[in-house]
Order: C-alpha cells, then structure tokens, then sequence
C-alpha cells in the first residue's frame, strides 16, 4: 500500500505566541487546533483522528481528547522527539489510506521558556528506567554537547568548518527578517556567528537554535474532504521514518537516520532530490541542517558545508531555499520540539501563502524533515513529500 | 582543572548491571561478548543487541582506546568534556576525558580508563590522556 495522493494537508496553524505565560498548556493545544481547522475550513466535530506526542499533558492523548471534546475512532501518540510531528502526517495519510479516519488533527504545544526549563544545557535524563541512563548520565549529556560530538566528528573527517555551518544560521536570519512573529529578527553575519560565545565546542551560541513557547497543528484530510475545501489544496506524495542508535557501541556521528527516511520518502513520491523546491529542515543545531541535507542526498557525503556556504539556502539567492520563516535557528521552536513547524512553512510555500519576499517561485514539491532525539546516535529520523495540486 | 570540582550524579544499578558497577567498584572496565555472534557490545545489556541471544557474558576490557569525538562544555561553573571513546576491544562508549588541559583533547587521541568517584553510587570509567 502506499499513501502517495490517498491524503490531504488541509489546515495549518502556527500559534503566534513566542512565551505563553498566562496560558496554560492543554489551552494551547485547544488553540492550535482550533487555528488549523479554521485555516482548513472544518470543525472540531469533523475530526475523527487525533495525534500527538508523549509531552502532551495526560495519557496518551486521552486528556487532550477529553479536554477538547474531541471524538475519535483513531489515535497515534509515537513518540520519537521532534520528529514526531512529521511521523504523524504519515501516519495519518496510512490511517486516511486504510479508512481509520478521515479528517486527523495533529497538536503540539509547549511552555518551556514560561517554565524556565534549562532546555539544550541540562542534561537529558528519561529515568533510571531507561537501559542508557547509568551509561550516559553521569558524564553530562546534554543537547548541545551530544550534537557538537556530530558536529566535531564532521570537522575532523570532512574538514567542514564553523564558518561554513554559519552560513545556515545567515540563511535562516535573512528569512526571519521578513517574519513578524520570529523570535530573532536581525541579519546577522557569518563573523558574528563564529565569533558568538562557544556554547559546546565547536558549536557557538548562533549554531543553537531558539527556545520558546507556543505550538502548531495540521489538519490531514481524505481527498474528497479536502478537495471541497477553499484552500489551495497540497497533497501528501511520500513519507519515510527510520531509528538510528548507537547499534551496541558500533558508533558513527556522521550521519543520521535520515539516510534511511529519505530515500523511503523519495520513493514512494516518486521524486528526486533535484525536483524538490523547497526544504524546511529541522534545525535545532547548524549541524542538524548540514548533516541532514547530505543523508537527502541534496549533496555528497562530507560535501555538506561545501552546499551550504555563499548562501545556497537563501531564497531568491541560492538553489535550495530552506526555513523560510526563519526556522528553529530564528523563528520558532516550540516545546523544543521543530517538526512540526517545519510542515507548516512546506505547506505556506507550496500554497504560495509564505512571505513575498520568500516566497519560493513556482514552488510545486516541498520537503520537510524532523529528527528528534540526539543527532547520529538515539533518534528519529521522519522526512515527508508534498506537491501543490494545481 | 580537576573534576572533582564537578558533582558526578550516581548511575542507577539494576540487577542486569551489577557485575559492571561491582567490577568498577575494583578499577574494573566490563563490556560485553556474545557467545553465540561473538559480537562485543556496550552499554552492557544481557540480551545481545546484534543476534538477540542471552548467551552474553562479561569480558574485561583493557582500558585503553581512542577518542572518537569530543566536546568541551563551556556553559557551566566547571567546563567538562564529553567524549565517545573507542576501546581497544570495539565498543564506542560514551565518557568524560579528565585529568588534562580540556583545550589539547584531541579526535584520535590515547586514553586510558580512570573510574572517578559518584554522588553515593559506584564509580564510573572516565578517561585520561594515556
């Protein structure tokens, strides 16, 4: 079976709110969803499906359900980081595929700047429970000092350097420039990033992305549903998700599950890398970009800094546009979670809605990507393909 | 700069690990082999995480390796440098290299095992310049 034209994104959200201090969590996701089924033109009473990951308050997605009155014969929490989010479009396409629902609602939402949690900088503990914890947590893993590892491993065997891993960060703020809502929206240089506080050799304070409230969601809708809809229509080709780890000490930081998700994404599409116009990719880290673009097999192996630099990325000025609104690095990154903010800027594109001054020109197949967990070694790897129908 | 400066939080022990602390407690490095791949693995896990057999048994490791990469963590009270090494016996295990200047880690570089002292629990294996 495959999913390619069996469903439908018909609604995107992105909550335009950077700290949610007087909102509480299940409000937000009651919030996003309400925005995405309005941007589809549906009601709360047309979802059948709901999905959302394990940081959503409750169990499994039953508080979520119960808070919004939601009534579902369909339920998908897979938990995989950031990813998730991207996973959950493709699950949602095969579950529409399969005649498990018809219209899926997939919510994400966090309050970590409100919290004041020490996102990237404290290290990550899922539980003494966790078979890794006693072998990992007392050295200090955090989020940034596992994906500098990736980072310092690329340097050293591909001579990729902090200026070229700059460029992104250039990239990425030339887009937010253009976004009201963005968190940073000041142009800065590749000097300034190279010269930014070392957070975790060798990645600076400008290779790390923001930290912020808010959250998203999207509506994925069987085709006769969307197709009835006003909005330009933007149709599910492929999807692909795979797991990487540490293969029981048989460990190699330069590349990602992405080598496996992509090319499953590619060919149930039916495309390759050069027709794909847009890319919005998970960019926690400048490395997460670099290393991610090379597994999609947009460049060689090792060539990724080469790909990246002279402003590759920068729509209207290099040949692979990506995060037009700024992304992860400047835009947004709510619940420290980006997958599914990537989705909603592949979707404003591929209908034409992203800012004019970004706007990718005849932009008819985008692509989006989430990894979630730690770069090269424990995560998730999810990548998705869509088309604007015309 | 010495670690000590740094709080080590205890690893959680289980009865699946016990042998590796109980041998750590004795300046003991542990990795596991597969009797039925014969492939050696880390973090130690009872059932092989290459063949799925529970024919596992403990190998003492030499304590030496290389370092595979690293990263010096710069936004603390006490910087500390994470490393993946790999040992002489195969495994790429997850470590802090200690007892040198944080600035001269360097990929490809001899370490030797050095069990460092926890918040009330067993020692755990990080590594020195050999």
């Amino acid at each position: 079976m495959t999913i390619k034209g069996k469903a439908y994104i018909a609604g995107v959200f992105e909550h335009p709110t950077r700290k949610a201090d007087e909102t509480s969590l299940a409000q937000l996701h009651a919030e996003v969803a309400h925005g995405a089924l309005q941007d589809a033109g549906l009601t709360k009473a047309d979802v059948d499906g709901y999905f959302c990951s394990g940081d959503a308050p409750g169990l499994g997605g039953l508080s979520m359900a119960d808070y919004m009155g939601l009534k579902v014969r369909h339920i998908d929490t897979t938990e995989t980081g950031g990813s998730s989010y991207v996973v959950h479009v493709g699950h949602a396409a095969e579950a529409i595929a399969a005649g498990k629902c018809n219209v899926a609602l997939i919510t994400l939402a966090g309050r970590p700047r409100a919290e004041g949690m020490a996102t990237g900088t404290a290290p990550r503990n899922y539980g003494a429970a966790a078979p890794d914890v006693a072998f990992e947590f007392p050295f200090g893993p955090t989020v940034v000092n596992q994906y500098a590892m990736a980072a310092m491993r690329h340097m050293h065997q591909y001579g990729t350097t902090s200026a070229q891993l700059a460029w992104i960060k250039v990239a990425a703020s030339q887009h937010a420039q253009h976004n009201p809502h963005a968190l940073l929206r000041d142009v800065v240089t590749v000097d300034e990033v190279v010269s930014s506080p070392m957070v975790a050799d060798p990645l600076h304070r400008l290779d790390c992305c923001v930290i912020t409230d808010g959250g998203g969601a999207i509506v994925v809708a069987r085709p006769e549903i969307a197709r009835a809809l006003k909005r330009p229509r933007v149709r599910v080709l492929g999807a692909g998700e795979a797991v990487k780890h540490q293969a029981g000490g048989k460990i190699d930081l330069t590349y990602t599950a992405a080598v496996w998700s992509g090319p499953a994404a590619f060919a149930e599409a039916g495309v390759r890398p050069a027709d794909v116009k847009y890319v919005s990719i998970y960019d926690s880290f400048t490395i997460t970009v670099l290393i991610t673009l090379e597994d999609l097999g947009f460049c060689d192996k090792g060539q990724g800094g080469k790909f990246v630099s002279d402003g590759n990325l920068i729509s209207g000025v290099g040949r692979l546009p990506f995060n037009t609104d700024g992304g992860g690095l400047c835009n947004n990154h709510p619940a420290n979670r980006g997958g599914l903010t990537k989705v909603v800027e592949a979707v404003r594109q591929l209908r034409g809605e992203a800012h004019p001054a970004v706007q990718v020109k005849s932009c008819d197949v985008a692509l989006a990507h989430g990894t979630g967990g730690s770069l090269a070694t424990r995560h998730g790897s999810a990548t998705l393909i869509m088309e604007r129908e015309s | 700069m010495s670690p000590a400066q740094r709080t080590i939080p205890a690893p959680p022990v289980n009865l699946e690990t016990k042998p590796f602390w109980d041998a750590a407690a004795d300046g003991k490095l542990l990795v596991k082999r597969c009797e039925a791949c014969g492939e050696r693995h880390y973090y130690p896990r009872a059932i092989c995480p290459f063949c799925g057999s529970d024919r596992t048994a403990w190998l003492e490791a030499s304590g030496r390796g290389t370092i595979y990469s690293y990263s010096v963590f710069r936004r603390v009270p006490v910087p500390y440098a994470i490393a993946y090494v790999t040992l002489e016996e195969g495994p790429t295990v997850m470590t802090n290299i200690v007892d040198g200047d944080l600035d001269a880690i360097r990929i490809g570089q001899r370490v030797r095992v050095r069990f460092m002292p926890t918040d009330g629990g067993p020692p755990v294996p990080m590594f020195a310049p050999a």
